[in-house]
């Protein structure tokens, strides 16, 4: 399976990042070796195996609705960087996006 | 136009999203609270703190459960969670945690009456439950957008109805009708200036007869029914407009301009998000079983639906019935009094009558309402035995009691004065003394004048003080001119 380059530029996109033409390259190559080892599931036989979500067959593992406030505000914004006293602060963003 | 329009269907679906009212959040233990100090409900898991792990909060389950079985829906049995990826900074995961192949309802429909009064059905495609954003601020700092993050992780259920509204008037319905819903089952406070119900609206025309669907906008950022309403008929018009003028409708997302009743354009297609939704293996499945099914249902508090009929059955009309319902407090107030009385007319006029107009008043709800519906019960049993005049129950008595609501109602009329005479007996002396009193209009009166019925009332209601029963008064009079005829 060979990867284009649109669909490097793409998962690019979707991931935020920017790669130089060169960058491009080279991650081009390295998905290819990724996809390309994947791949040898595919010659596997796995009819009847679902695929693996979970790491136990644990269900219904619930919580109860209560309220345990153990995040100060301070504590929260800690590791901002970019904040005031109460907010994140980022950068302008216009149009707002997809909820 | 309006011919125009009549040859153009339009196809109109909607996305509600309903905020829940748990205390603590979908996925973390954090508060939920509406209006706290920004930043002050929020925990490493809201956060989106790497090494964190989510738990789902049951409660969202049986708010979901409760939803489904009152908008007839199937329970899913199995349900999963899954990712939905995209970049925003008020989602600080980078992904929401939401349903996406197994959403836990299915089917299902709302009953709404359409622009005529006529039932509809309108018809879901599903109910699933999912985390909320945080909230962005942009008006605040001018260079930059500041973000809250106590909305973040709060549960939603995002209600998706197959598109079958026709126009703006059954969006509205469909939405008052879904937040008295919610509001009765106590999974949220339906608020929409809250943000605690927000809807989106895909809306394309069609030319009358043909299968295809036409061009399908979102519209988005409407802040009360009316808008939604508002919104869809002015986007019925303009795509039919742009058709009709040559033009194409291009698929977008629209928002709404409150201030110009226009939509305009927010998004083209371009930036169509790619989601990459995927299990969410940080969430165990969660197992809906019949027998929890059935305990839900067995604890569900009562439905509009049911109490309309239950209403429409004890003799009440539509109008009375519907007014009785609109709200879950007024309805249960209701519910007390008829336990208390079995004059269920009675009793609908009186919420209908002197409870509301003074809530009105006082821009009360009816829950602060100071007397118990076992008094006004009282006041209506007083009422129908003819112990005081309707007048004086509803005017003099109800406002003493609303001062004093302790007082014992049977007291209160005695010594403000009120019972009526409606003993034969001590009546009768007053007859006998009217009829005295106007030899020459009794032969008037038995010569066919009946309307002097009125000038005897008037003296009887006179010597009494006022305290004879107009009722019994007057059978009284009418026996005596019969006996003397």
């Amino acid at each position: 399976m060979k990867l284009t380059k649109e669909q490097v530029e793409k998962l690019a996109h979707l991931a935020r990042l920017e790669f130089t033409e060169e960058q491009k390259e080279s991650m081009l190559n390295d998905m290819d070796n990724i996809l390309g080892f994947v791949e040898k599931i595919n010659g596997l036989n796995l009819e009847g195996i679902d695929p693996l979500i979970y790491m136990s067959d644990e269900v219904n593992v619930l919580r109860k609705d209560e309220v345990k406030q153990e995040t100060s505000k301070d504590d929260a914004l800690k590791n901002a960087p970019s904040k005031d006293t109460d907010y994140f602060k980022v950068p302008k963003i216009i149009n707002r996006g997809e909820e | 136009m309006e011919d125009i329009l009549k040859n153009y269907e339009p196809v109109i679906g909607l996305e509600i999203h309903v905020q829940l009212n748990t205390l603590s959040k979908a996925y973390s233990s954090d508060a939920t609270e509406y209006g706290a100090m920004p930043n002050t409900q929020v925990n490493m898991i809201s956060l989106g703190h790497p090494g964190t792990l989510p738990r789902v909060n049951e409660k969202v389950i049986e708010y979901a459960v409760r939803l489904g079985i009152a908008c007839n829906c199937t329970i899913r049995e199995r349900n999963e969670y899954a990712r939905k990826n995209y970049f925003y900074a008020d989602l600080p995961k980078g992904y929401q945690i939401t349903q996406d192949t197994t959403p836990i309802c299915n089917g299902g429909y709302v009953e709404i009456k359409d622009a005529d009064g006529k039932d509809k059905k309108i018809h879901l495609t599903r109910i699933h439950m999912e985390e909320d954003s945080g909230k962005s601020i942009h008006d605040i700092d001018p260079f930059n957008t500041l973000i809250d993050l106590n909305r973040a992780g709060v549960p939603l259920l995002e209600i998706v109805s197959e598109p079958e509204f026709r126009n703006g008037q059954e969006a509205y319905n469909y939405l008052a009708e879904m937040r008295k819903l919610v509001r009765y089952l106590d999974i949220s406070d339906g608020n929409m200036e809250e943000g605690s119900l927000r809807c989106d609206v895909n809306i394309s025309v069609r030319p009358v007869g043909r299968e295809k669907f036409g061009t399908k906008v979102e519209v988005k950022n409407m802040n009360s029914f009316r808008n939604v309403q508002k919104a869809i008929d002015y986007e019925i018009k303009r795509q039919v407009e742009l058709i009709e003028s040559g033009g194409e409708v291009v698929q977008q997302t629209r928002t709404f301009d409150a201030a110009r009743g226009s939509t305009m354009v927010l998004r083209a297609k371009e930036d169509a998000h790619d989601y990459r939704y995927f299990p969410e293996p940080d969430l165990q499945p969660v197992i809906v079983r019949e027998d929890y099914i059935s305990r839900v249902k067995d604890n569900l508090p009562p439905l509009p639906k049911e109490l309309f009929n239950k209403y429409r059955e004890l003799g009440l009309n539509e109008y009375d019935a519907s007014l009785l319902t609109e709200s879950k407090e007024v309805a249960l107030y209701f519910e007390n009094l008829i336990s208390h009385t079995g004059n269920y007319k009675a009793a609908a006029n009186w919420i209908m009558g002197p409870v509301k107009s003074y809530l009105n008043d006082k821009a009360m709800h009816i829950e602060a309402f100071p007397i118990t519906a076992e008094k006004i019960a009282q006041l209506i049993e007083m009422v129908d035995a003819g112990k005081v005049s309707n007048s004086a129950a509803s005017g003099e008595m109800f406002r003493a009691l609303i001062e004093n609501p302790d007082q014992d109602p049977a007291t209160l009329a005695k010594e403000m004065n009120l019972i009526q005479e409606s003993d034969a007996g001590a009546l009768m002396e007053h007859v006998h003394a009217a009829l005295a009193k106007y030899p020459e209009k009794v032969e008037e009166y038995k010569a066919g004048k009946k309307g002097l019925l009125g000038l005897f009332m008037g003296e009887v209601m006179k010597l009494s003080g006022g305290k004879a029963d107009p009722k019994v008064a007057s059978k009284l009079v009418q026996q005596e001119l019969e006996k003397q005829q």
